[in-house]
C-alpha cells in the first residue's frame, strides 16, 4: 500500500523532482508572458548571441542566459570563458 | 488539537488591548497616519481573504486600530471567515451611496478590541463602484484607523482596480503553483505600471515536506523569479480549515504556526525585523503529521522526509 503511494505521488529516483519541474516551467512562462515572445525565439536569440560574441571571445555556452525581465528588458548573462583565448585567435 | 481552541490567545488579553486603544485615543491626531494596504493575487483561491482576516487580527493584537474592507462585491466572504456573517447590517455601497455613515457600517469583533469590519454587499455589482469612490471610502474610515486592509477580489477586472485605488501598500498571496504564481506576476506589474509601491510578498500554503522532498517549489524559487520583497511564508496548517469552519481566524489561536505567521507578518508590516519562519517537516502540526501519516502509510520518523 506504501509503496503503491510512493509511487502514485511519483517517488522514483530516475525522475526530476516535480518542484524543479515547476520552477523551470513557471520561468519559460513568465519569460513568455513579459514580453511576448516564445520560448522557441528565446532560444534562437540566445544561439545567435552566442555565435555573434564567440567570433571574438570565447564564451561558455552552456552558462549563457537570456531574460526578459518583468520591465521589459531582454537580458543576457554572458560569462567569458577567459582561461581560453578566442576559437579564431582573435583576427 | 481540540485544545487549541480552549487555550486563551497569545498576546491579547483586554487589559493589553485596553491599554492600547487608550494610548492611541490620547494620541489622538498625533499618530500616523492610517495606512491602506491592499491585499490581492491575481488568482482566486489561493488564501486572499483568509490572509485579510488574520492581518487584521494580528495587526489589532498589537493594539492597533484596524479596519479590513471586504472590496469583494457581489461575493461576500470577509464576514464569514471572521465569523461575522450575523451582524452585517450596513455595508460598504451604502456607506458609498450615503446611506448610512462610516461609523455606523462598521462591525466591532469584540473577540479583538479595535478590529472593525466593512463588509461587501452581495447583490450590487463590481462595476457598481468606481475607483474614485473607493478611495473616498477609505478616506472616509482613515479617522478610525491606523490600518485599513481591503480584500481585493481575484482577477485584474474593476474589482481589482477599485481595491487598488486607496492602496499606500500593496500586499500579494500567492501559493508555490506555476498557475497562482503566473498571476502574481502580471499583478506585480499593473500594480507598479499605476505607479505605486512594489507588493509585499506573502507565500501561503507550504508544505515543508513536500519541499523537503523536492516536490514543490521553494521560497528562494518564487522569490528569484518574483523579485518583490518577502513580507511573510505562511505554512499550510490544518488548522486554517478549522478555523475558517468556526468563523475565527486561525491568528485568534495560541499553538497554531500557521497563526504565528501572521502574527510575524504584523510585526514587519510595523516595521520590526523578525526573522522568517523556519518550516521544517518535522514541524508540522499534529494534524498535519496525523493526516500525512494516513496517506502514506508509514510512520511519522520515515515519513518526515
Amino acid at each position: 500500500m506504501s509503496r503503491w503511494l510512493g509511487r502514485l505521488r511519483g517517488r522514483s529516483a530516475d525522475h526530476e523532482r516535480s518542484g524543479a519541474v515547476a520552477r523551470e516551467r513557471l520561468k519559460l512562462v513568465l519569460e513568455y508572458d513579459r514580453a511576448q515572445i516564445t520560448s522557441a525565439q528565446l532560444d534562437e536569440i540566445r544561439a545567435e548571441i552566442i555565435d555573434s560574441i564567440s567570433r571574438h571571445v570565447s564564451v561558455n555556452r552552456a552558462d549563457v542566459r537570456v531574460t526578459l525581465e518583468r520591465d521589459g528588458r531582454l537580458v543576457a548573462e554572458i560569462p567569458l570563458d577567459s582561461a581560453r583565448p578566442a576559437p579564431g585567435g582573435g583576427r | 488539537m481540540s485544545q487549541g481552541f480552549t487555550e486563551p490567545p497569545i498576546g491579547y488579553t483586554n487589559e493589553a488591548a485596553d491599554r492600547a486603544a487608550a494610548d492611541h485615543a490620547r494620541k489622538g491626531s498625533e499618530s500616523m497616519p492610517a495606512q491602506v494596504i491592499t491585499v490581492t493575487s491575481g488568482k482566486g483561491g489561493v488564501g486572499k481573504t483568509t490572509a485579510t482576516a488574520n492581518l487584521g487580527v494580528a495587526l489589532a493584537a498589537r493594539g492597533r486600530n484596524v479596519v479590513v474592507v471586504d472590496a469583494d462585491i457581489g461575493l461576500r466572504n470577509l464576514d464569514v471567515v471572521m465569523g461575522l456573517e450575523n451582524r452585517v447590517v450596513y455595508n460598504l455601497i451604502h456607506v458609498i451611496r450615503g446611506v448610512t455613515q462610516a461609523e455606523k457600517a462598521l462591525i466591532r469583533d469584540k473577540r479583538v478590541p479595535g478590529l472593525m469590519l466593512l463588509a461587501a454587499d452581495q447583490h450590487a455589482d463590481k462595476d457598481d463602484v468606481s475607483p474614485d469612490e473607493m478611495d473616498a471610502l477609505c478616506a472616509s474610515l482613515r479617522p478610525f484607523a491606523d490600518y485599513i486592509i481591503v480584500d481585493s477580489p481575484a482577477g485584474i477586472e474593476q474589482g481589482f482596480r477599485n481595491a487598488l485605488a486607496p492602496a499606500d501598500q500593496v500586499v500579494l498571496v500567492t501559493t508555490p503553483e506555476v498557475s497562482a504564481v503566473r498571476d502574481a506576476d502580471r499583478v506585480i506589474g499593473l500594480v507598479e505600471a499605476t505607479g505605486k509601491p512594489s507588493p509585499r510578498l506573502i507565500l501561503n500554503r507550504i508544505k515543508p515536506e513536500l519541499v523537503a522532498q523536492g516536490d514543490m517549489m521553494t521560497t528562494d524559487d518564487v522569490v528569484d523569479v518574483l523579485r518583490i520583497e518577502l513580507l511573510g511564508i505562511v505554512p499550510e496548517d490544518g488548522a486554517i480549515v478549522a478555523a475558517t469552519n468556526r468563523g475565527e481566524p486561525v491568528a485568534l489561536q495560541a499553538g497554531s504556526r500557521a497563526g504565528q505567521a501572521f502574527h510575524n507578518i504584523a510585526a514587519r508590516i510595523e516595521g520590526e525585523r523578525v526573522p522568517f519562519m523556519t518550516l521544517d517537516a518535522s514541524q508540522q502540526s499534529f494534524l498535519d503529521r496525523l493526516s500525512s501519516l494516513f496517506r502514506s502509510g508509514h510512520g511519522p520518523a520515515g515519513g518526515a522526509r
